[in-house]
């Protein structure tokens, strides 16, 4: 599986890596979509009993492929927003020594990163790899509203119906690039809106 | 001096206006006829009587208006004020900063009374007599920062040092040039300055923060930096920018003496005692085009500065699409004479305009 290469920006923009199998005590797997085949890549059966995955499909099908590596835990939960409180428990509950790995869309990699900021583990502690979707997490600079998965440049805010510029600059705090009104000073001059990197 | 404080807008009407004092005080940012990024870094330690430079916190005719406006802005949008949690001992630092330096300072505006951690402070323009306890937070109607920044002019960043960088986590922002505090907040030096042209290459971030880690209790420094704004507008921020983006629009060779303004920034550095931090007060003054032009140097300057800036950074400050018509009215105040050097008008030695 190819992974796509993202074009260099701008220093705020987050970069990834490539995850590898880190000694620890315990280890966190957070991912989502086809974030599965990193894991899968990485997976020894001494790794696996010791890592809590936590896995949303989003319309993927490595379910049974990740159980079948046999973790120490295993959730697959329907969508993020219903696994974030699971996810901030396991951090609470979690010892000096465990590793996290965050794999899948940027959006996923970056709310579960700043859970574990807010759990006290140092952004530059925790392992990412993008993997799959492209598609960006959005904050509307005017009316504070996040549109996830956005494809497109310039894309309309689901919150205020804005047309957003979307911006490389990028707020690990919100896990959100920054999207800015393109037409305040030419309203109604919105050019036809095309794939982020075309 | 007794400064006369004006009552004005800066917004709306915009009846903001500056005298020939705060004309002839106002701080032209460019020393020669060309402008290109630099780490133009200077001790902040007084400069010349009456300049913007002479106090630690510069007090001028503008203040209670300009503190009424940021009242407004803060009802409207409360997150342009911001504080992680390990920033309050940093906000206590800058109170204290500013108490002591106002009162110093201006005695017949501001009177700082400490009796142990018992203080007492009476700001006279704005009508405050506040006693409270120094750091203890359920004494003041607002957290420190806050309540000090709601009375001093400028934006104020405070900045957390640790692991050799500069952490913007806290902030009172409401007269900034186009940048978001509540989506800055947390980013290290080079993560705000991401969206900045040319400057990254050019090494300028890596040396300016080299610079800051190293600024001293007592020792501060200042800068200068500088934007262009439609209209007297502090609130320049990008939450509103589909509100004032608009305004860009409005010049017209008529009115663009009178709406387009130089926004200079003057911004100081203090090390913070207590916390560590460093306190960034990022200072807003405007200036019309046609007050500038009553400085003969300084329409020669300004014409050939603007003229000459790299596309990019006409583009990053937002003022591409009326840079021709800036040019045209500009122009017609630059003779061709050579300028002398350094910032200040220089009234009784440089030529009036010979066109």
């Amino acid at each position: 599986m190819s992974k796509f290469e993202f074009p260099p920006s701008i220093k705020s923009r987050p970069v990834y890596g490539t995850l590898e199998a880190r000694p620890g005590k315990a280890h966190l797997m957070i991912a989502d979509a086809k974030g599965a085949e990193a894991i899968l890549g990485i997976a020894t059966p001494d790794l696996m009993a010791t890592t809590h995955v936590i896995y949303i499909p989003r319309g993927a099908a490595f379910t049974d492929d990740l159980r079948a590596l046999n973790p120490a835990q295993f959730y697959e939960g329907p969508s993020y927003a219903a696994s974030v409180s699971r996810i901030r428990r396991v951090l609470q509950d979690a010892h000096m020594g465990l590793q996290v790995y965050l794999t899948g869309t940027e959006g996923l990699i970056g709310q579960a990163q700043n859970e574990a900021m807010m759990a006290g583990i140092p952004h530059t502690a925790i392992q990412t790899e993008h993997r799959g979707s492209v598609a960006r997490r959005m904050q509307c600079v005017h009316c504070k509203g996040i549109t996830e998965d956005v494809e497109t440049d310039p894309f309309q805010c689901s919150h205020c119906g804005l047309n957003l510029f979307v911006r490389d600059h990028y707020s690990r705090r919100l896990a959100a690039y920054q999207g800015v009104c393109i037409d305040a000073e030419d309203p109604g001059n919105v050019p036809a809106p095309k794939g982020i990197y075309e | 001096m007794t400064i006369q404080f004006n009552d004005e807008t800066f917004r709306d009407d915009y009846s903001f206006r500056n005298s020939d004092w705060a004309i002839k005080r106002f701080p032209f940012p460019f020393h020669e006829d060309s402008y290109m990024y630099a780490v133009n870094m200077e001790q902040h330690r007084g400069g010349p009587e009456g300049s913007v430079y002479e106090k630690r916190f510069d007090v001028d005719e503008h203040y209670v208006s300009e503190m009424r406006d940021r009242a407004m802005v803060l009802a409207d949008d409360p997150l342009r004020c911001q504080s992680l949690p390990h920033m309050t001992l940093a906000g206590w630092d800058l109170l204290e900063l500013i108490m002591v330096s106002k009162s110093e300072d201006y005695p017949d505006l501001f009177e700082l009374h400490r009796d142990g951690d018992k203080w007492r402070w009476v700001n006279k323009p704005l009508g405050i007599d506040d006693t409270f306890t120094f750091l203890d937070d359920t004494t003041l109607p607002y957290s420190p920062m806050e309540y000090i920044t709601r009375q001093t002019q400028g934006d104020f960043c405070v900045l957390d040092q640790r692991d050799n960088n500069l952490w913007m986590d806290a902030g009172m922002v409401t007269t900034q040039a186009d940048w978001s505090l509540d989506f800055d907040i947390g980013m290290n030096f080079f993560e705000w300055h991401a969206p900045v042209p040319l400057a990254h290459e050019k090494g300028i971030f890596v040396r300016a923060l080299k610079f800051l880690l190293n600024i001293q209790q007592g020792a501060p420094a200042r800068r200068l930096n500088w934007t262009m704004t439609v209209n007297p507008l502090l609130d320049t921020s990008p939450e509103n920018y589909h509100k004032w983006g608009i305004q860009k629009t409005t010049l017209t060779p008529e009115n663009i003496g009178a709406k387009q303004h130089l926004r200079v920034e003057l911004q100081t550095f203090f090390r913070l005692p207590r916390s560590n931090g460093l306190v960034f007060p990022i200072r807003c003054y405007l200036c019309s085009f046609q007050d500038l032009m009553t400085m003969p140097k300084w329409g020669r300057r300004l014409h050939r500065v603007v003229r000459d800036l790299p596309d990019e950074l006409a583009t990053y400050k937002g003022f591409i699409d009326n840079r021709p018509m800036m040019l045209d009215y500009l122009s017609e105040f630059d003779d061709g004479l050579p300028t002398s050097p350094g910032v200040w008008p220089d009234l009784d030695t440089e030529p009036p305009l010979a066109k």
